[in-house]
């Protein structure tokens, strides 16, 4: 069944934002949405693959190399023939091993033909695309060592078996998850470009209309995809508006200072911090087809930029959410 | 009732997504799975490998033919799965169920939960995405019947159910799951899916007010937070008469909206054993406190607990290698290292370091650190401050190191278990500093509390360690009467029961001037014993932390 549509999704719009915003540039690096059960967190993200502009890759290339040189030798790719195809959206399920997310040898040729050939993991076809891992939290250690390892680098080096290989493994990641099952690494946390927190809507009649959308998906499947399609079209277009926008935008000296301005106040760590809320911030500029970038933009994108790169502090009882509203309010009033 | 649940479900499998079956082994129960084998369901306990769910390489075939062949796993076909022992699944496999019932693959699940405690219970990543609940244990022998499914009956319903008008039924079902406090979006999604698939078992083409009762009773009852507060009827106002059955047939949609909200919540209620809401309520809190949900909760370790997934790795520090799993990483590459490397492995098989697995193991070792902390007058005032700046900073590195902690407070009368096993801080801080001081020593009471936390923290798999905060001037024995003598017989039975258990233990004499009595006890607990001078928090601190042994 094609995902549920994006623009379909019944009000959570800092989460849909959040989105839109690494669609618009994939350097923010990613959103985690952490929340309750049952609030749509994995619709979302499903829903956003539909959404994104498609790549240009070569035909055949297990890393989706734009060009034919950049093709990894060991794929053997004969094709030069450019295709345009969908931006990988690449699912890690919980219970992955370890040869499946780097790759291994490929086990089918060694077996019959007795050839050593490198089969591409999970990271290859996630190049140029999505990594998409749902109840991030629950991820094995070992798992999240090498995601941090290749997400640092942008490569995946695969040495065993007498092989050594490399090939580029540049992805977005996007992860979901329950805070009540556990909690999330700071490295790995550092990792998402923007997070969000996601609630149960609170209004009766948004969630009657979240139920009979679902409804009328699951059971009218085909009228309800045609109603939402141009929908999903327009949002498309107004990303890659949003894109083509976006180097031409302005970014003033005062926009850098309230940055700066904010992480100081807050003590996040690294800098990490301020070129995200910076990213954030000029993505959502292009987005509202604003031609400077405002202290508004940056007061809008700030919490998902920065809440989840707060020192944890155990025995405050606020939430980050409100730490981060709080500084906003005396940094930038 | 339950088999009505067993005929909904198979009815409608993908909207259903599944039934939470509560109740221990019994004559009910027996029944029940019975007519649920009519459904096929293939069987998975809670500690079933990843390679059998999700399938993988079936090596027996694959070498026999010389070409690849994978076995599927259980979650790659559609149909009915039973999950047994339900109350022991570990979180991990709570949510890979859970994503391969969202994945919308015709997989439905029967969660059979045996949880017998307070504290068990299915885990809420299932909890939540399951339709149906039955609870078994309200059900008598005499009541039930053997019954089958009706096969015939189900197949002319499912026909039915494309058809099924729902439009009216959404907004009520969400407004009651809103009145009742459920806050997740799927209880309506679920209830209604319910709702379609009774009024089509009742051969109906749309649903009607029976199809709500039904739904809530068998969606809603176990997932209510809080029940709406009825209003008292006015004694002798009559009640209302029952409306008159409209006229035209077509106009039951409108007879749905007419009927109040009211009359469906009495479903939910009476549907409900008394005391199950507050169980159901305590194995949501246990679990939410940190019970045993948190994925570093659990150690992994070399030699002990259970089974994990083999990984690659060296022999040796106390690793085992997986023999099996090594000669299956192995056998595939044997006719390529043959090639490679001519004249060697004809008669052998050839290992490469590379194939070596070793096993790994999950080990259950978390420890909870239980403070018993003496608030009674003799224990002067300021030292309980000091006690408690202690636990305080206690709580920072039981933060660091993943404890759990749990808080008795004894004065007054009697002990309290001020806080259960947490690993809350926040609450924890919160109990601590609302903790009010004076009044007698009743310090038996307070080592039978601590001893039956202890004990149940075993129970649960943790390692407890009890620390003492106390000038050991018991003088309330266990009944409650101001019998010093009493009281200190008392305490030293319960001291050696403990130290019979073999809980590791810590005594701090907070005490101005450190009496014999104490250090009596803690030997008959076989407790370290400290004998603190004059201390700020942080030495406290530092002294419970190298008696503890980090």
């Amino acid at each position: 069944m094609t995902p549920f549509p994006f623009t379909a999704i019944v009000g959570q719009d800092e989460m849909k934002t959040a989105m839109i915003l690494t669609a618009i540039d994939p350097k923010i690096g990613g959103v985690l949405v952490f929340g309750d059960r049952g609030t749509g967190k994995s619709t979302a993200v499903r829903a956003l693959a539909a959404l994104l502009p498609p790549i240009d890759a070569v035909k055949g290339c297990p890393v989706n190399s734009a060009h034919p040189d950049d093709c990894p030798v060991w794929a053997e790719v004969t094709e030069t023939e450019i295709i345009t195809r969908p931006t990988p959206v690449v699912d890690l399920p919980l219970g992955v091993t370890e040869d499946r997310v780097t790759g291994a040898l490929d086990i089918e040729r060694a077996l019959t033909r007795g050839e050593k050939a490198f089969q591409a993991g999970l990271l290859a076809r996630a190049n140029r695309g999505y990594l998409y891992i749902d109840e991030v939290n629950l991820l094995e250690d070992h798992i999240v060592d090498l995601l941090l390892d290749v997400a640092q680098s942008g490569e995946n080096v695969v040495e065993r078996e007498g092989m050594s290989i490399r090939h580029p493994a540049r992805f977005v990641l996007v992860g979901s998850g329950n805070p009540e099952e556990g909690e999330l690494r700071p490295q790995l946390l550092d990792r998402f470009g923007l997070s969000v927190e996601v609630t149960s809507p609170k209004e009766i009649d948004t969630r009657i209309e979240v139920i009979r959308r679902r409804d009328a998906y699951e059971n009218a499947h085909a009228a309800f995809m045609a109603e939402w399609a141009p929908h999903d079209a327009a949002l498309r277009a107004r990303i890659l508006a949003a894109r083509a926008a976006l180097p031409g935008l302005n970014t003033s000296n005062v926009v850098l200072h309230d940055c700066a301005a904010v992480c100081l106040a807050l003590g996040s760590d690294g800098l990490r911090g301020e070129l995200t809320l910076l990213r954030a911030a000029r993505a959502l500029a292009a987005y509202e087809g604003a031609a400077d970038v405002t202290r508004a933009h940056i007061r809008a994108a700030a919490p998902m930029a920065l809440r989840h790169r707060l020192r944890r502090d155990p025995l405050d009882e606020a939430g980050s959410t409100a730490r981060v509203a709080r500084q906003l309010a005396e940094v930038l009033p | 009732m339950v088999e009505r649940a067993l005929s909904l479900l198979a009815i409608d499998p993908r909207g259903l997504r599944g039934l939470w079956l509560r109740g221990r082994a019994g004559p009910v129960r027996d029944r029940v799975l019975a007519a649920l084998a009519a459904l096929g369901p293939r069987k998975l306990h809670p500690f079933i490998t990843d390679e059998a769910l999700m399938g993988g390489l079936d090596l027996s075939a694959t070498l026999a033919s010389g070409a690849m062949h994978r076995h599927a796993g259980l979650l790659e076909t559609p149909g009915f799965l039973a999950l047994t022992m339900a109350e022991r699944c570990p979180p991990g496999l709570a949510v890979r169920l859970g994503q391969a019932l969202d994945q919308d693959a015709g997989l439905a699940l029967i969660a059979q939960d045996e949880a017998a405690e307070d504290g068990e219970g299915l885990p809420a990543a299932l909890a939540d995405r399951l339709g149906l609940f039955v609870d078994l244990d309200s059900f008598a022998w005499g009541e039930t019947d053997d019954f089958a499914l009706s096969l015939p009956l189900i197949a002319t319903a499912q026909a039915r159910l494309a058809h099924m008008a729902t439009d009216a039924a959404q907004a009520r079902l969400v407004r009651v799951a809103a009145d009742l406090g459920i806050a997740s979006l799927r209880a309506p999604l679920l209830a209604l899916a319910c709702a379609r698939a009774h009024a089509a078992w009742r051969g109906a083409g749309v649903i009607a007010e029976e199809d709500l009762e039904i739904a809530v009773a068998l969606c809603y009852a176990h997932k209510a937070r809080h029940f709406p507060e009825t209003a008292p009827e006015p004694e002798d106002a009559p009640p209302e008469p029952p409306q008159p059955p409209p006229e035209e047939e077509g106009a039951q949609n409108e007879s749905l909206q007419d009927i109040p909200e009211e009359m469906l919540i009495d479903a939910a209620r009476s549907a409900l054993p008394p005391g199950l809401l507050a169980q159901l309520q305590a194995a949501r809190v246990a679990r939410a406190m940190g019970g045993n949900s948190g994925a570093g909760a659990a150690r992994k370790s070399l030699r002990r607990g259970r089974p994990l997934p083999s990984r690659a790795g060296k022999p040796g520090a106390g690793a085992r290698v997986d023999v099996i799993a090594t000669l299956r990483q192995a056998a595939p590459w044997q006719k390529m290292r043959r090639a490679m490397m001519p004249g060697r492995g004809l008669d052998r098989l050839l290992l490469m370091p590379a194939d070596i697995r070793i096993k790994r193991y999950q080990d259950q070792t978390d420890r909870v650190l239980i403070f018993v902390v003496d608030a009674s007058g003799s224990a002067a005032l300021a030292r309980l401050a000091e006690a408690k700046g202690a636990v305080e900073l206690m709580l920072a590195e039981a933060y660091s190191a993943r404890d759990h902690v749990a808080l008795v407070a004894f004065r007054g009368h009697s002990a309290e278990l001020c806080l259960p096993p947490s690993r809350s801080l926040v609450q924890t801080k919160r109990r601590l500093a609302g903790l009010p001081g004076g009044g007698a020593t009743p310090l038996a009471h307070a080592l039978q509390i601590a001893l039956a936390t202890a004990e149940q923290a075993r129970g649960h798999g943790m390692a407890p360690t009890l620390a003492f905060l106390t000038d050991g001037r018991g003088n309330i024995a266990l009944d409650g009467s101001a019998n010093r003598a009493q009281a200190g017989a008392e305490a030293a039975q319960i001291a050696r029961a403990i130290a019979a258990r073999k809980i590791p233990a810590l005594v701090i004499d907070t005490s101005l001037r450190p009496k014999p009595q104490l250090a009596e006890l803690a030997a008959q607990m076989r407790a370290n014993m400290i004998t603190l001078p004059r201390a700020d928090a942080r030495t406290l601190s530092t002294t419970l932390s190298a008696a503890l042994g980090g």
